[in-house]
């Protein structure tokens, strides 16, 4: 029989881990929407309905995850500390980056919430933080986890940062690759030129 | 350019001097109200736009948003078969820089910008100079580009921007230049201004880049008869009116068309950059056009995915049916498709207006088109390109 | 309806959540039906203009008597019942 400390303890870390996972899931979901990449079997509205939920269950995981924390009077964390960072008693520095991460998190879901709302470029430019969330949550994890210290978490947790690493790469290579915006129409003019000479319909070209 | 035979009006003498200027136009009055006092006058860039309402509608948006207005006069002549604004620009700087102090006068505007290609800018200077405004308008050299002078994309040049259309809400006489109201006029516009605010005849002439045997550039009645205009000698086969957003119409037909709207929308033409091209018999139209939209369409600012798409596979295809042989099957109907797919679905009209000068080649030319078909085509091999087409420039694919 | 030329990117989930008034060009670009949106889709409409990964699909609302402008009607019309990137209006100059 375990006791309720005990409890809470569990599904904070249970909740860590796999909200660690699942914002994972949610950045490769991301960059497939930006790719304008398809999962076989699923149409397209089902891709950002899975980065968007995904998203929310993760999101709503921290908050169990934040809540455990702070009601478990084992450790020091008060309601400030979920707010503020690095005010925390205890372990002021690996639980503020956490704090950090749980910040970021509800700006980057309350303005894609509101998307409808805000300025594209508002809503952009906060999108683009995501990017340091898992950095974040995943150093958190390593300072203040007992699981991400060593054995089969930290080795999922590394898999998963190698994920990240991979789905960030596309992303941002294909930014960087992606044509300057003068150039695209001369360029769509000698990829048809060429397909229509050999008798071949042209591939689409993209306008970003 | 040949200096055409016209002395008064607003290509005057050849002599850009305000010495010069003085003597034929005197000093320029004070008006009132111009809005008033333009009259039907509409503006001269392509769009034909009247002249009064913009000027009402930038003065009203900037007392609504509490604000100066802007005025920029276009001098952005994108269109390669066009040379009018040039030729103003160069022949007659003060009627543009007296019709930019009128039109900021009356839209109560504390910024004044000029924006023209490259070459015209040192006799703007000069001509600043001598008025001793130099501090008052702002020059501002414009990209080689066929959508240069288009309004939006004129504005974001302006601010330092790329020289990119966009969308068109808000528009730019309410949003424009660093966000203000925003009053864009062409050049020949502005000029004609400076000749109304004078009591001289203003509205009823026009200016004309004229393609023949040689290129001039020519101030014509307006609702004159195109052939009376436009010298068409045996053999021109048809006329390109417009530019190259305009259409071409057989010289049979297009020799008793009035040059005025109403006179050119009843054949679906327009005067747009007023540019008129005589096609010589020994010119295949096929050929011309094809070289002309495989412009347009590298001219495509990229920015919208129908444009984008469509004009390149338009040209492309244009160019197989311009060359003697049986071409693809269905190509034909891929062209007409692709041409419905790209009209009304950009965020200007570059896709539209591109769009009007191929389906009037494939009207015009249909027997010619058919002759490619067939294997042959009625031009002379070794005769030279008729219509002026900058050279592509490279890019990486 | 009305689709922003400029940010569309052709992702193509409104074809796929609003396919009564949505289909796609062969390049992928969205073409809307011609006409007002009836009643019974605006829900829909709204859930494919929010789900809209460019933000590109707008909605707005129609004046009666007021959707069809002389600049959208003397538009070029696309064979069958597609049409270009507005169905209503463009903004007009004030007269």
């Amino acid at each position: 029989m375990i006791g309720d400390g005990a409890i809470l303890w569990y599904l904070n870390r249970a909740t860590g881990l796999v909200s660690l996972l699942l914002m994972t899931g949610t950045i490769v979901l991301g960059v497939l929407v930006q790719r304008q990449a398809r999962i076989p079997g699923l149409p397209r509205f089902g891709v950002v309905g899975l980065h968007r939920n995904v998203s929310l269950v993760s999101a709503v995981l921290l908050v169990v995850h934040v809540v455990s924390a702070v009601v478990d009077g084992y450790v020091s964390i008060g309601w400030l500390d979920t707010l503020v960072p690095f005010v925390s008693g205890y372990d002021a520095f690996w639980v503020g980056l956490g704090t950090l991460a749980i910040d970021l998190t509800a700006l980057v879901v309350l303005t894609s919430l509101l998307r409808g709302r805000l300025p594209v470029r508002a809503w952009r430019a906060v999108h683009w933080t995501s990017y340091a969330l898992w950095p974040l949550a995943f150093a958190h994890g390593l300072g203040t986890g007992t699981d991400l210290g060593s054995g089969w978490a930290l080795a999922g947790a590394l898999g998963c940062g190698v994920v990240v690493a991979v789905a960030s790469g596309v992303a941002i290579a294909g930014r960087i690759t992606a044509r300057p915006v003068l150039d695209r129409a001369p360029a769509a003019l000698a990829a048809a030129t060429t397909a229509l000479a050999a008798g071949r319909p042209a591939a689409a070209s993209r306008n970003r | 350019m040949n200096a055409p035979p016209v002395t008064r009006g607003l290509l005057g003498i050849g002599d850009p001097s305000l010495a010069a200027h003085l003597a034929a136009h005197g000093p320029l009055p004070t008006v009132p109200d111009l809005a008033d006092a333009v009259g039907g006058l509409t503006g001269r860039g392509g769009a034909g736009f009247p002249t009064a309402r913009k000027l009402r509608a930038v003065t009203d948006a900037a007392r609504a948003a509490r604000t100066r207005a802007v005025v920029v006069g276009n001098g952005g002549e994108g269109e390669p078969a066009s040379a009018k604004d040039a030729t103003l620009l160069a022949r007659s700087p003060h009627l543009v820089l007296d019709g930019l102090q009128l039109a900021a006068r009356a839209v109560g505007a504390d910024t004044v910008v000029l924006a023209a290609g490259e070459a015209v800018l040192p006799g703007l200077e000069r001509a600043l100079y001598e008025r001793g405004d130099g501090g008052r308008v702002r020059l501002v050299a414009l990209a080689d580009r066929f959508l240069a002078g288009e309004e939006t994309a004129l504005v974001s040049a302006v601010d330092g921007g790329l020289p990119l259309p966009r969308a068109k809400t808000p528009p730019v006489w309410q949003r424009g230049m660093q966000g203000r109201p925003t009053l864009v006029q062409n050049v020949e516009t502005l000029a004609r201004l400076a000749l109304l605010a004078r009591g001289e005849a203003g509205e009823d002439h026009t200016l004309v880049t004229r393609h023949t045997a040689v290129v001039d550039v020519a101030e014509v009645p307006v609702g004159a008869r195109l052939g009376d205009v436009l010298p068409l000698h045996a053999g021109v086969q048809a006329v390109l009116v417009g530019g190259y957003h305009g259409s071409w119409l057989p010289a049979t037909m297009a020799a008793d068309v009035g040059l005025d709207r109403t006179g050119l929308a009843s054949v679906g033409a327009s005067l747009g950059a007023g540019v008129l091209a005589a096609l010589p018999g020994d010119r295949c139209g096929v050929r011309e056009t094809a070289s002309v939209v495989g412009y347009l369409a590298a001219q495509s600012a990229g920015q919208c995915g129908p444009c984008l798409n469509g004009l390149p596979r338009i040209a492309a295809a244009l160019d197989l049916l311009a060359r003697p042989g049986p071409p693809r099957r269905g190509l034909l109907e891929d062209v007409e498709r692709w041409a419905g797919l790209v009209v009304g679905r950009g965020a200007c009209s570059h896709p539209d207006g591109s769009v009007r000068l191929v389906t009037s080649t494939l009207r015009v030319f249909a027997g010619e088109l058919a002759a490619h078909a067939a294997g042959w085509c009625t031009a002379a091999p070794s005769a030279p390109p008729f219509l002026p087409v900058p050279a592509p420039t490279a890019v990486a694919r | 309806m009305r689709v922003d030329p400029i940010g569309c990117q052709g992702h193509g989930l409104c074809a796929e959540l609003l396919p009564e008034a949505i289909a796609l060009d062969e390049w992928g670009y969205p073409l809307l039906a011609a006409g007002e949106l009836p009643r019974e889709l605006h829900r829909q409409a709204r859930r494919a203009a929010a789900a809209c990964p460019a933000r590109a699909l707008h909605l707005d609302r129609v004046t009666p008597g007021a959707a069809h402008s002389d600049r959208s009607a003397g538009r070029q019309t696309l064979p069958g019942l597609l049409t270009g990137n507005t169905q209503g209006g463009v903004p007009q100059w004030p007269s």
